[in-house]
């Protein structure tokens, strides 16, 4: 497989005084989907974040294609698609505004494919209501929508089944195996049982007694 | 936005325009979505002014002085007041993360974002200002200069502010410290603005006057995106 997509070499993270993880090394391959586990408090999120490029107060190094994403880091951006506890949209805007605008920062997406896209997380016909006047599963749905449209060879992908129904939940799991399939290094946290085949598991937290 | 989409979405075809024109779309369209919330600042403008003359007094003269300052200073009050709103709905919803996640420059997207919120505070402020000068006595020929001075003075404030903005979005209840932080800043461009319009009705050259505010601007412009998208990048990674 050569080098790893992602690597990440040594973290330690402190947060309020507390060590969240010392020597925490990992390495993901193209195609390779990695769940985060541990309890709440674990660090999951802020592990997310540090993959990410968000959080910069760790020690230790994440490297993306071998390189220090620190000196790399327009590229590894271009290649990243992160999705975060907070749904990233906006309440004015309807989903199909929505969805162009965080596809924009990115892509150039033709609008027939954002309503496709919508169309198949299951809001056809709401495009154009204004998301104040979506439930929380709608809203996410929108925000889930990218993962349809996004080309990025890295998904980061933090608690996306959040408020999400049993069925939707098997679609995107279906989905996030496709795109394995296809090359993405997927690193998610999920508190769902997942059914996905080929998982690796990264343990954070103390063990307790 | 696909002006250069040619083969199925690739990065690499993804310009710095299509994301500042989708970025520029989005910000007029949530403005325009919540007007009422645009009026604000306006109106406050407006009732300040309105009632100066009634509270303290309604001579021609005594307001003919004090007009250009009045103004000013409540067009840098009502500034300050819409500011807390440029970054915090962002914040809240976490579409700044994916904002800051975005590989284009950080600096060139806070810029714009900052222009549009001038283009819809600022500049009614300055659309509005004539009626105001003229209720308070302001000779007709120095409102071009006092239009002038506002036209490059209330830029700078909102770009200023916007470093006060970025720097408080993860606090709950950042207003009052973005006005502590940011108003002593903006505290040269009012004592400009108001020397340029007190020069002209003195019948002294403004020339000077308004080449230090171009200054100002020209500062703000090119170095306070940096501070914010800084400032941005701080507070998202709390």
């Amino acid at each position: 497989m050569g080098t790893a997509l992602l690597k990440a070499d040594k973290i330690v993270c402190e947060r309020d005084d507390r060590l969240l993880f010392s020597g925490l090394s990992f390495e993901l391959f193209a195609g390779e989907v990695l769940r985060l586990e541990g309890p709440n408090g674990a660090g999951k999120t802020t592990l997310l974040r540090i993959l990410s490029g968000l959080f910069s107060t760790f020690e230790g190094c994440v490297s993306w294609n071998g390189q220090n994403v620190r000196q790399c880091y327009s590229e590894f951006q271009q290649d990243l698609l992160f999705i975060g506890h907070k749904s990233s949209i906006k309440s004015t805007l309807t989903p199909l505004e929505n969805l162009r605008f965080l596809m924009g920062l990115q892509e150039s997406i033709e609008d027939d494919e954002l309503w496709k896209a919508l169309e198949r997380v299951g809001l056809a016909g709401y495009e154009h209501v204004l998301c104040r006047n979506l439930s929380a599963g709608q809203k996410r749905r929108v925000a889930l929508a990218r993962l349809y449209l996004s080309s990025a060879k890295l998904w980061v992908l933090d608690e996306i089944f959040t408020a999400i129904d049993k069925k939707g939940v098997a679609q995107l799991e279906a989905l996030l195996a496709e795109k394995a399939q296809s090359g993405v290094a997927i690193v998610l946290t999920t508190h769902h049982e997942l059914s996905m085949p080929d998982v690796k598991l990264l343990r954070l937290g103390r063990v307790s007694e | 936005m696909s002006r250069d989409y040619q083969s199925g979405p690739s990065h690499s075809e993804h310009g710095l325009l299509s994301v500042l024109s989708v970025v520029l779309k989005r910000e007029f369209l949530s403005a325009f979505r919540s007007r009422q919330e645009l009026a604000n600042p306006l109106v406050f403008f407006v009732i300040v002014i309105v009632l100066f003359p009634l509270g303290v007094s309604p001579e021609p003269d005594f307001l003919r002085s004090a007009a250009a300052g009045l103004v000013w200073v409540a067009a840098l009050l009502a500034t300050m007041l819409s500011l807390d709103r440029l970054f915090q709905s962002d914040y809240d919803d976490g579409s700044l993360e994916q904002i800051v996640l975005c590989a284009q420059p950080l600096y060139l997207i806070v810029l714009i974002k900052s222009l549009i919120h001038w283009s819809l505070t600022g500049l009614p402020l300055i659309l509005l200002s004539p009626f105001l000068a003229t209720m308070l006595h302001l000779d007709a020929q120095h409102i071009p200069i006092l239009m002038l001075t506002l036209l490059m003075g209330t830029p700078v404030i909102s770009l200023i502010g916007g470093i006060g903005a970025a720097l408080t979005v993860s606090l709950r209840s950042g207003g009052i410290l973005i006005s502590l932080l940011v108003l002593p800043l903006t505290i040269p461009v009012l004592i400009f603005g108001t020397g340029t319009v007190q020069s002209s009705i003195d019948g002294l050259s403004v020339a000077g006057h308004l080449s230090i505010m171009g200054m100002m601007l020209a500062l703000a412009l090119t170095l306070s995106p940096f501070a914010i998208a800084a400032a941005l990048k701080i507070s998202v990674s709390d």
